[in-house]
């Protein structure tokens, strides 16, 4: 059907003429309009971001190395936590799967040439930048102590700065909706003749959730975060009860954000995970309409359960019942994904990559981080639990045992299709082994101390819990060390990395359909649109040593649907 | 001197007192629904190693069998079976519901106080506690009776705190603006750890105490006692009571030992010049310390003025007698004042 010479044009390593050499210069990057670039920006900003907050990990981590004093103040260690979570959760963890990985691969898998309002993504890169420059504003002046959650009435009444704080979340917030709003227009309007709705890859569902989520639950976050502002400065008498307000009105608001936002932050992670396991395992993915379903399920499900943050806050004793009840029913759509993934790798080739490592661990930590999720929602053992380092644990396994390991493993996928390099495996999978095994280290101990009671938050704590603490700190610094290494190793991979043309997996969703690293327009010729997990579809090319759909390869019985590319 | 009082004098906050370990997971059961609770802990913990088990066996298994070899295709096969998904829905839905089921009659069991519960009225503040009783005396270290009901109606006077004892796997937030309660029947007579379990500024993980669970009624009543009107008759009495009154209202932030807390240490201070943020020295006299209990935020000690958490007013919560005696015991701390007398 098509020439070698044509295969060689549109699906090679592709040094010269790609979205990267395009145009050169400071300003045609700060101003690019194109996604694959916003998502790169993106890409280095939130691993900025992770690193600095990976560093106040780290340091307080140390610092809980004994049970007395190392070398922070109660203050400094107070401010330490609260800007690891504060940075860790607005300025990286809520954009860096649907806005760095997504950003660069959802046009590319509806076989488009960008998103549906390209403005309105720089803008929201822009705001992301602002947003998190009043973050860091916040740090070098007075700092801020008041926790990522900005309880009530404490965060009236410290004087560090929680306005430049709020007011930096507040922006990240409106960087998260609009974003949300492009990806939503942008898969409805998009989608290439031939694509039905349950002809999309599984990232794309798990990113329209997640976006529907961005669009109607960040609002209340930047109306709650205003109230705060209004309160601190006008005393308007809403949170603080000085002033006739009611704190757990604050944690009603707060949590009908942030809990939802807690499937912001999984749903594109489940998204990538749904990729990997399949490409990796050249299967077709198992239960596809379960798993679509499944996203939807979780983020409308995630809405109605935010008062699960609240069992021994003094709401009251029936609705703390109903909220256990409605959290458990979302166990149910979270397991049936797991039980998915297992049942794809059935009769599949597995290979065990470095974006299948990733893969593989994310069920274990997500596995462990879900089911403790049981011990939480049920009424009577949360009593004892709740705000002990248990759910501490908890939150990090599905945070970053979840999110975290989705976000390394999607980089080492899509990473020669952004660069056309590959990496080094063997780095990769010894980073990745850190990694995991790390963070088992660092968080299987806080489980133990949790639940005998060491609380959270606490700069200072009582001798019986020193081993746990120990152990953690060590487990933290083998993290580092690990996602160091994946980091360096990617780095290293786009001077000096192998280099690969277009679908070096075999994947057979769109993006893979280009040259490597894509061109500007993505796509200079016609696409053949496959199923996406259908990947006997794709076929090797001896000559460019990659997988091009068998469309392009040999003549074909088989009518396929072609789409002018734009 | 009362032996107690010896033992809350010699530092800012109550020492830990050793762990008490019951089974892996958890501290000793002190309370009388602390069994219950480990018991459905233990059911999910073991439901969740099955499943946790099954999974990763499950993918091991294949990621071995099925691992990719060379020429070898992945062989065809069903791309859903609605009933395997709805099975592996459904069974596991039974198991939730059991857990929901005892998860909520439990809690009932940790909220709903008995009839003859004897009330105890629990103050929290930055950064300590403040436990009142029904016969009149109040503590900082909680004082309870082993087999004898309690309900807590608890109360803050700044932000939120949370009351918190793992041996008795009992915790509730405790709102400013608000009472919130909790009940507790301690079944275990000894010493544990009491944690404020909600973060609540500067010096949150210093904001510990115990709480005593003694054999009989007899030993509670003995342990809080306090003859405040006897001993109020003579200087030393005033200093004891000073002392007893500086344990229970102002060692959550000041030390009498030389260390550096929220507040100032106020050992040896009496009597001597004190440098004021933003201002010159002042004498730490009778009337310094009326003025800094009732307005604190007048005249702050240099390098204690913000951002680090200010002091509340204490007007109205101590009355001029009861700071005449604080006066005294911060007196009897200062050598300089006691050689001019």
């Amino acid at each position: 059907m098509a020439t070698a010479e044509f295969r060689r044009k549109y699906f090679d390593y592709a040094p010269d003429h790609n979205y990267l050499t395009h145009s050169r210069g400071f300003w045609s990057w700060a101003l690019t309009l194109d996604h694959k670039r916003i998502g790169v920006m993106y890409l280095v900003g939130v691993s900025a971001a992770l690193f600095l907050a990976g560093v106040f990990a780290l340091v307080l981590r140390s610092e809980l190395f004994t049970p007395g004093k190392m070398f922070l103040t109660e203050a400094q260690y107070n401010q330490m936590f609260t800007l690891h979570g504060a940075i860790m959760v607005f300025a990286f963890i809520i954009p860096s799967v649907p806005a760095a990985l997504g950003n660069f691969v959802l046009p590319m898998m509806l076989g488009a040439k960008d998103v549906a309002f390209p403005r309105l993504n720089l803008c929201s890169f822009y705001l992301w930048v602002f947003g998190t420059l009043f973050l860091l504003i916040a740090m070098l002046t007075s700092g801020l102590d008041t926790g990522w959650t900005f309880y009530t009435p404490y965060s009236i009444r410290t004087q560090t700065s929680v306005i430049f704080a709020t007011g930096g979340a507040f922006i990240l917030g409106f960087s998260s909706i609009f974003t949300g709003l492009n990806f939503l227009v942008t898969v409805n309007t998009m989608r290439p003749p031939g694509m039905g709705w349950f002809h999309m890859p599984l990232f794309l569902w798990a990113l329209y959730s997640t976006s529907i989520i961005q669009i109607l639950a960040t609002p209340v976050l930047g109306i709650t975060l205003l109230l705060v502002i209004a309160e601190r400065t006008l005393h308007i008498g809403i949170f603080d009860p000085a002033y006739g307000g009611d704190p757990v009105l604050f944690q009603h608001f707060f949590w009908f954000y942030s809990h939802p936002a807690v499937y912001i932050m999984i749903l594109p992670a489940m998204g990538v995970i749904s990729e990997l396991i399949a490409v990796h395992s050249r299967k077709e993915i198992f239960g596809y309409k379960f798993i679509a379903f499944s996203s939807v399920a979780i983020a409308f499900l995630g809405f109605l359960v935010w008062g699960h943050h609240m069992f021994t806050s003094g709401q009251s004793q029936v609705m703390t019942m109903i909220f256990s009840a409605i959290t458990f029913t979302v166990a149910i759509p979270s397991a049936v994904k797991v039980f998915n993934w297992l049942a794809t790798m059935y009769k599949g080739s597995v290979a065990l990559t470095t974006p299948m490592c990733y893969g593989l661990s994310f069920i274990f930590l997500f596995g462990i981080g879900g089911l403790t999720g049981l011990f939480l929602g049920t009424l009577s053992t949360d009593i004892h639990l709740h705000d002990t380092y248990f759910v501490v644990a908890h939150f990090h396994f599905v945070m970053v045992g979840g999110t975290l390991t989705a976000l390394l493993g999607g980089m080492f996928h899509w990473w020669p299709k952004m660069f056309g390099r590959m990496y080094n495996e063997t780095w990769g999978r010894i980073g990745c082994f850190l990694v995991f095994s790390g963070f088992n280290l660092t968080f299987f101990p806080q489980f133990v101390m949790g639940s005998r009671g060491m609380p959270r938050r606490y700069a200072r704590y009582d001798q019986e819990f020193q081993i746990f603490h120990q152990l953690s700190t060590i487990g933290a610094f083998v993290l580092g060390i690990g996602i160091l290494i994946a980091y360096v190793t990617l780095i290293y991979a786009i001077f000096k990395g192998k280099r690969v043309a277009g679908n070096p997996w075999g994947g057979a969703s769109l993006e893979w359909q280009s040259s490597s690293p894509p061109s500007f327009h993505n796509f200079d010729h016609k696409i053949a649109i496959n199923d996406p997990y259908d990947f006997s579809s794709q076929g090797l090319d001896p000559e460019l040593d990659t997988f091009v759909s068998r469309h392009f390869l040999e003549p074909s019985e088989q009518p396929v649907r072609e789409k002018e590319s734009v | 001197m009362n032996p107690l009082l010896l033992l809350l004098a010699q530092d800012d906050i109550p020492k830990a007192p050793p762990y008490q370990p019951g089974s892996y997971f958890f501290p000793v059961q002190a309370s009388s629904f602390a069994a219950e609770i480990d018991w459905l802990y233990y059911f999910i913990y073991w439901v969740c190693v099955v499943f946790f088990a099954l999974i990763i066996g499950v993918m091991v298994y294949f990621v071995i069998k099925y691992r990719r070899r060379d020429g070898v295709d992945p062989e065809p096969s069903h791309s859903h079976n609605t009933t395997l998904e709805i099975a592996w829905s459904v069974i596991p839905s039974l198991l939730l519901i059991l857990m929901f089921k005892w998860g909520a009659e439990g809690y009932f069991n940790q909220r709903i106080p008995y009839d003859d519960a004897e009330q105890i009225r629990v103050k929290a503040q930055q950064f300590s506690w403040l436990f009142e009783y029904e016969d009149g005396d109040f503590s900082n270290v909680l004082h309870l009776t082993r087999g004898k009901a309690y309900e807590f109606r608890m109360e803050s006077k700044d932000v939120l705190h949370s009351f918190f004892v793992p041996a008795f796997r009992q915790k509730m937030d405790i709102v400013p603006g608000r009472y919130t309660t909790l009940w507790i029947k301690p079944t275990v007579a000894g010493e544990f750890r009491v944690y404020c379990a909600e973060y609540c500024g500067d010096n949150h993980s210093n904001m510990k105490t115990n709480c005593v669970v003694h054999e009989t009624e007899a030993e509670r009543k003995q342990a809080t006692a306090w003859d405040w009107v006897g001993k109020g008759m003579s200087e030393q009495g005033r200093v004891e009571n000073g002392q007893r009154l500086f344990v229970v209202r102002c060692s959550g932030c000041h030390s009498v030992s030389g260390k550096r807390m929220t507040g100032p240490n106020l050992d040896g201070k009496y009597g001597t010049q004190e440098q004021l943020e933003g201002a010159g020295p002042v004498l730490i006299d009778d009337n310094y310390i009326v003025e800094s209990i009732k307005e604190p935020q007048k005249k702050i000690v240099a390098s204690y003025g913000p951002p680090n958490q200010k002091m509340q007013s204490f007007l109205g919560e101590l009355n001029d007698e009861q700071i005449d005696w604080i006066i005294s015991y911060l007196k009897s701390l200062s050598p300089a004042a006691s050689a001019a007398q």
